[in-house]
C-alpha cells in the first residue's frame, strides 16, 4: 500500500510545505447541540435519542444555548472577531448517518473569525492565523460489519448509532500556513496540542482524540522553494493522535515530493492515514466534490450575541497558554533555555503540579526532563501518560531532601512506582531502598574498607585526602549504594584523622 | 338544532351546559363521515375508539365538576401533516405509509389539552404540495359543493370535512394558501395566522420559512376560539414568536369596522379572475363600506414577482426537508434485496414513494441551491421576498387591512388543471405574498358566484400580530352576509337540492 516516497531532507531541500488545519472540538455541554438529549460518549446504541436528534418528520431544532456560549469562548480565546449575527446552513447531502439527510452547520457566517495563535517550537515563533471557528452537529456513528476493512466497502450490512447524531462541534480552520519549511509537522502537532490544552483550560471539551472528542483534518500542499502559488492539498483524515498528526504529514510530505519529483501531478483528494502502516491511502476525490447546497437554515433564528455578553464571556476566560508561560518562568527562575526544554517536552502542566506538590521548580524540572524524559520516550508515551503523578514525583524529591534515598537510589524509586510498586514510600519499604544512616552499621563497613585498603588509609593519614573517594567507593559498594556519601565520607576523615 | 349544523361555539356551550353529551356529538359526526365520507372522501384515517373515548373523557370532566375549556367535546379533522402519537401520519404520500409517530405535535397536545375531540386525520395533497388534493398518493377529495369540482388544496381534506358537516373544526397549514384556498372554493372560513404565532413543532415540514399550522371552521368566532387554543409560543420552535396572542376571540365577537381603513390590492384583479368572483368580491367591499369602513385602492407593485418568488423558495426548501425520507428510518422501503447497497434503496425508496409534484418540486430546488445558480435562483427570490415585505409594510403604514379575492377562480373541476401545474399553481396567486412576508390573512365566504353557483373567497391581509384584525373585518362581513341570507354560507349547501346527499336539511336534524 505504501507509496513511492522521498527522504525528507531531500523533499524539504526542493520544496515548501504549506499547511492547512481543520480540527473539530466536540463540545463537553450536557445536552446536544438541537435537542435536551444527554450528549454523552458511549451508552447502549440509539439510547440517546429523541425526535428531533433522530429526525423524525415534523421535528425541530433549538439551539443549545451553552454551546453557542462555548463557541465564542474558544473563538475569544483564539483572538478570533465575535460575530454580531450569524446564521447556520443545511449542508445537504445523502448518508445514512445524517438523519435529516442535511448537516446543520454554519458555512458563510461562523461565529468566530480572524484570529490567531502564536506558538513556539525550538525556540522559533509561528503565528498561525484562524480563519473561523463555527459550529455544527456531529453525525451518527455508522459501523460496517462483515468484510475485511471495517470500512463501507465490502461490507455485508452496516449499523448505524444515533448517539452521537446532533453532538455539538466547534470546528476551527486555520488560513493557510506558510513559512514552516521542515518543521511543519511539528508547528502542526504543536498546534493540536496548543487547542488541546486551550480547550481543556475553557472548560469545552474533554478533547480525547482516540474517543474522537478531537480530530484534526490535515491539509498540505508543496511548492517548489521560493515559489509563491500553492500547489494542489491532500486532506488526511483518521489522525487520532498528536504524535499522529506528524507522522502523517511527514509522509504526506515526503509521499507528495517523490510525486512531484517524478513529474507526476498531486491528486486533489482526501487521503485516509493507516496509524499501524504509517501511510495515507486515496479516499474521495475533492475534484468530483458533491454540491452540498448550502442555504441558510430556515428552522433555526440567527444568532445574535449581544457586545454585552460577549465582553462578559471574555472575563471568564483562563489564563492563556503564552501569558502563562512567561508567569511561570518567572516564578520558577528558568532560563529561556530551560523554559524552552520544559515546554518542548510539553513538561510546564507536570512541573507545575510538582512545584505544587513541594518540590523546588529545579528539581521538578529535572526529574521530569531527565529520567521520566527518557523513560516517557522509551515507551513512547507523553509525559503526562506516564504511571507516576507530579505528587509523586515530589514524594520522590522530599525522600531525597529528607536524606532517606541518594539520587541513584531514587531512580530507582521511580523505576518503582512507574512498576506499580505503589506510592514512593512504599517502593523504599518493599525494595529496602532507604539510605543506611546507622553509624554503627556505617562505622563497621569503613572499618572493613580501611582494613583492607590499609595503602589508601595510609595516604589519607598523610593528608591527601583525595585518596577518600576510593575508600567512600568501597564503603559504597559494600553497602549497596544505599548510604549517605557525605556522611561515609565525614566517617572516613574522623577515623583517619 | 342539529348537532352537525351546530357551530363549535354552540356545541362547546351545550356540551358544557349538560345539553348533549361530548360522546353524542362526537357520535353524531362520526355517523356523518360514515354516511357521507364514501363520496367526500375528506379523511385519510378515522380514529372511532380514540374519539370517542377522549369524548367521553370530557363528559367525565363535565360530571366530575371540573371546568371545561371553550372548546371541549368539539370534534375536529387534523390535516394528515401533525403528528399525532399512535396514529397513522402521512401527509398524504405513499413514502410515509405505515409511519406512526412517536410524539404529538405541540398543537396536537393544545388541542388535547383543551378537551377537542380528534376524530381523524384528513386528506390533502402530497406534502401539502398542490391546490387541489389531486396530488394526495391515495385519493381526490372530492368539493361537496360538486362532486365534480376539487375541494381545493393542499388541506381539501379539511376544509370539505368542514363542508360537508362531518366535522365543526379544523386545523391546516398554510405554505401558500393551503387553508386559506381551500376554504374559499369550500365556503368555509380558513386563517392563516402571523408565521410563528402558531408553532411548526410536529408539523411535517414542507418549507420551513413559509409553513404556517392554522384554524379551519365554518364561522369566524369558531376559527377564533381555535386560533387561541392552538396560539402561542413554543420553546420547541425556534422561529416561534414569543408575544401574546392578540385578543382574536374578542375580536369575532364584536367584529366592527367602522373607521377602518381597507386596501384593495390593484394588482389582484383583471385577467384571470372569473368574474363571477370580481363581482362578488366587489359586492363585499360595498357591504363592508356600508358598514362605516373606508376602502382605498392600494399598489403593491412587487406581487406581481410572487409566485415566481415563492416557485424557488419554497421548492428550495422542500429538497431538503423531503431529503431525510430515505427509506434508512421509517415509513416505506424499496429494493431492500440484500443485494442492493444503500443508496440503490434510497433511489428505488424514492423514486416509488414520491408522486410527480413532490418529484418536480424537489428537482427544481435542487437546481435552485446548486452552485452557480443560488445567486440567481435563491439569491434574487429571497430579494424578491424582501421586497414584498416591503411593499407590505408601506401598505400597512396607510390602511389596516389589505383585501383581494382569496383566489382567482371558483373551484375548478377534477383533472382539470392536473397537466398544467402553472395554471393549478395560479390558485395561490392572491394567498402567496402573506406567506412570503410572514404576516397573517383569512379567507372568508362572500358568496357563490353568479357564473357557476360556486362559493367565492374573500381575502383579508393584517400585518404581523394583528391577527385580531382579520376576525373583526371577518366577523363584520359574516354578520351581514349571513343576515342578508338568511343562515350561514353552508347552509345554503345543507339546504340544497346538491346538498341533499348530506342529509342536513332543517327538518330532518338530528335533534
Amino acid at each position: 500500500m505504501t507509496a513511492d516516497v522521498l527522504g525528507y531532507d531531500e523533499a524539504l531541500a526542493a520544496f515548501d510545505p504549506v499547511l492547512g488545519l481543520e480540527v473539530h472540538v466536540e463540545l463537553n455541554t450536557a445536552s446536544k447541540m438541537f435537542c435536551g438529549c444527554a450528549n454523552a460518549f458511549g451508552g447502549e446504541p440509539n439510547t440517546q435519542t429523541c425526535p428531533v436528534c433522530l429526525g423524525l418528520p415534523g421535528s425541530l431544532p433549538v439551539v443549545n444555548a451553552t454551546a453557542i456560549e462555548s463557541a465564542i469562548r474558544i473563538g475569544l480565546a483564539l483572538n478570533c472577531q465575535i460575530a454580531d449575527w450569524c446564521r447556520f446552513a443545511r449542508k445537504n447531502y445523502f448518508y445514512p448517518d445524517m438523519t435529516k439527510d442535511f448537516q446543520t452547520s454554519q458555512y458563510d457566517e461562523p461565529i468566530a473569525f480572524d484570529g490567531w495563535v502564536d506558538l513556539d517550537v525550538d525556540g522559533e515563533t509561528f503565528r498561525i492565523e484562524i480563519e473561523r471557528a463555527h459550529m455544527e452537529e456531529d453525525a451518527g456513528k455508522l459501523v460496517h460489519v462483515g468484510g475485511s476493512t471495517g470500512r463501507i466497502g465490502g461490507a455485508e450490512y452496516s449499523l448505524v448509532d444515533y448517539n452521537r447524531a446532533g453532538t455539538p462541534l466547534v470546528e476551527i480552520v486555520t488560513r493557510p500556513i506558510t513559512g514552516t519549511g521542515a518543521k511543519a509537522p511539528q508547528v502542526a502537532k504543536a498546534y493540536v496540542s496548543f487547542l488541546r490544552d486551550l480547550m481543556l483550560s475553557l472548560g469545552v471539551s474533554d478533547v480525547r482524540m482516540e474517543q474522537g472528542s478531537l480530530r484534526c483534518d490535515a491539509n498540505v500542499s508543496l511548492m517548489p522553494r521560493g515559489a509563491t502559488q500553492f500547489g494542489l492539498r491532500t486532506e488526511t483524515k483518521n489522525v487520532n493522535s498528536l504524535r499522529s498528526v506528524e507522522r502523517a504529514l511527514t509522509y504526506e510530505i515526503q509521499r507528495q515530493a517523490a510525486v512531484l519529483s517524478g513529474g507526476g501531478k498531486v491528486h486533489q483528494e482526501t487521503r485516509h492515514w493507516h496509524e499501524d502502516g504509517g501511510y495515507t491511502t486515496p479516499g474521495r476525490s475533492k475534484e468530483q466534490a458533491e454540491d452540498y447546497r448550502y442555504f441558510p437554515e430556515p428552522d433555526l433564528v440567527p444568532v445574535a450575541p449581544s457586545r454585552e455578553w460577549v465582553e462578559q464571556l471574555r472575563g471568564t476566560l483562563p489564563e492563556l497558554p503564552a501569558v502563562r508561560r512567561a508567569r511561570l518562568q518567572g516564578e520558577w527562575g528558568f532560563t529561556d533555555l530551560e523554559l524552552q526544554d520544559a515546554v518542548n517536552a510539553g513538561a510546564l502542566d507536570v512541573i507545575e503540579a510538582t512545584v505544587a506538590a513541594g518540590a523546588s521548580a529545579q528539581a521538578a524540572r529535572k526529574w521530569w526532563l531527565t529520567e521520566l524524559a527518557r523513560r516517557a520516550n522509551e515507551a513512547g508515551v507523553e509525559l503526562g501518560e506516564l504511571a507516576i503523578t507530579p505528587e509523586q514525583v515530589a514524594q520522590v524529591q522530599a525522600l531525597v531532601d529528607a536524606g532517606t534515598v541518594n539520587d541513584k537510589l531514587a531512580r530507582q524509586v521511580i523505576e518503582g512506582v512507574l512498576a506499580g510498586e505503589g506510592s514512593p514510600a512504599d517502593v523504599v519499604a518493599g525494595r529496602g531502598l532507604a539510605v543506611v544512616s546507622d553509624d554503627g552499621a556505617l562505622s563497621a563497613a569503613v572499618d572493613a574498607a580501611i582494613a583492607a585498603n590499609p595503602d589508601v588509609a595510609q595516604r589519607i593519614r598523610e593528608g591527601k585526602l583525595q585518596a577518600a573517594g576510593a575508600l567512600i567507593g568501597a564503603v559504597m559498594k559494600d553497602l549497596r549504594g544505599q548510604a549517605d556519601a557525605a556522611r561515609v565520607r565525614e566517617l572516613v576523615l574522623a577515623r583517619l584523622a | 338544532m342539529s348537532i352537525l349544523r351546530s357551530t363549535a361555539a354552540d356545541l362547546a356551550g351545550s356540551i358544557a351546559a349538560g345539553d348533549v353529551s361530548a360522546r353524542e356529538v362526537t357520535q353524531a359526526h362520526l355517523d356523518q363521515i360514515g354516511a357521507v365520507d364514501g363520496a367526500v372522501k375528506a379523511f385519510l384515517h378515522v380514529d372511532t375508539d380514540r374519539a370517542l373515548a377522549a369524548a367521553d373523557a370530557v363528559d367525565a370532566k363535565r360530571a366530575a365538576g371540573e371546568k371545561l375549556g371553550p372548546l371541549a367535546g368539539v370534534p375536529l379533522a387534523m390535516k394528515d401533516i401533525f403528528t399525532l402519537k399512535g396514529a397513522p401520519t402521512t401527509c398524504g404520500s405513499r413514502i410515509l405509509e405505515g409511519w406512526v409517530p412517536p410524539y404529538n405535535s405541540t398543537i396536537t397536545d393544545k388541542l388535547l389539552d383543551a378537551g377537542v375531540v380528534v376524530l381523524g386525520k384528513t386528506n390533502m395533497d402530497e406534502f401539502a404540495m398542490g391546490s387541489s388534493t389531486e396530488n394526495s398518493g391515495y385519493f381526490t377529495t372530492h368539493n361537496p359543493w360538486d362532486n365534480t369540482r376539487i375541494p381545493g388544496g393542499s388541506g381539501g381534506g379539511s376544509a370539505a370535512a368542514l363542508a360537508a358537516f362531518e366535522s365543526p373544526l379544523a386545523v391546516g397549514t398554510d405554505t401558500g394558501g393551503s387553508i386559506r384556498q381551500p376554504a374559499s372554493v369550500t365556503g368555509t372560513v380558513g386563517v392563516k395566522p402571523t408565521y410563528g404565532a402558531t408553532s411548526r413543532y410536529g408539523v411535517v415540514a414542507m418549507a420551513s420559512s413559509l409553513d404556517t399550522p392554522g384554524p379551519c371552521a365554518r364561522t369566524v368566532l369558531d376559527a377564533a376560539l381555535l386560533h387561541s387554543v392552538i396560539a402561542g409560543w413554543d420553546p420547541r420552535d425556534s422561529t416561534s414568536i414569543n408575544a401574546p396572542v392578540p385578543d382574536v376571540v374578542g375580536a369575532a365577537r364584536h367584529g366592527d369596522v367602522r373607521g377602518l381603513k381597507i386596501g384593495v390590492v390593484t394588482e389582484f384583479g383583471g385577467e384571470g379572475y372569473q368574474p363571477g368572483v370580481e363581482q362578488r368580491f366587489r359586492e363585499a367591499l360595498a357591504t363592508l363600506e356600508g358598514l362605516g369602513a373606508e376602502i382605498v385602492e392600494v399598489s403593491c407593485p412587487h406581487f406581481e414577482y410572487a409566485l415566481a418568488a415563492y416557485y424557488l423558495i419554497m421548492p428550495s426548501e422542500v429538497s431538503s426537508n423531503l431529503a431525510r425520507f430515505d427509506a434508512m428510518r421509517y415509513g416505506l422501503r424499496v429494493g431492500d434485496d440484500g443485494v442492493n447497497g444503500v443508496e440503490d434503496v434510497m433511489n428505488l425508496t424514492r423514486g416509488a414513494g414520491f408522486g410527480s409534484e413532490a418529484k418536480r418540486r424537489i428537482i427544481i430546488g435542487t437546481y435552485a441551491l446548486s452552485s452557480g445558480y443560488y445567486d440567481a435562483y435563491y439569491g434574487s427570490a429571497q430579494k424578491v421576498r424582501t421586497l414584498i415585505t416591503r411593499d407590505f409594510d408601506a401598505a400597512f403604514g396607510t390602511v389596516d387591512v389589505l383585501v383581494s379575492p382569496t383566489t382567482p377562480t371558483t373551484a375548478f373541476t377534477i383533472g382539470e388543471r392536473v397537466d398544467d401545474p402553472l395554471a393549478m399553481y395560479k390558485a395561490d396567486l392572491c394567498t402567496i405574498p402573506s406567506n412570503l412576508a410572514g404576516n397573517c390573512a383569512i379567507s372568508i365566504p362572500c358568496g357563490l358566484s353568479p357564473d357557476d353557483g360556486l362559493p367565492v373567497g374573500f381575502q383579508v391581509m393584517a400585518p404581523a400580530l394583528a391577527d385580531d384584525r382579520l376576525y373583526r373585518v371577518g366577523a363584520a362581513l359574516e354578520r351581514e352576509l349571513t343576515r342578508r341570507w338568511g343562515g350561514g354560507m353552508l347552509d345554503q349547501l345543507a339546504d340544497s337540492d346538491a346538498g341533499a346527499y348530506l342529509n342536513l336539511s332543517q327538518a330532518g336534524g338530528v335533534r
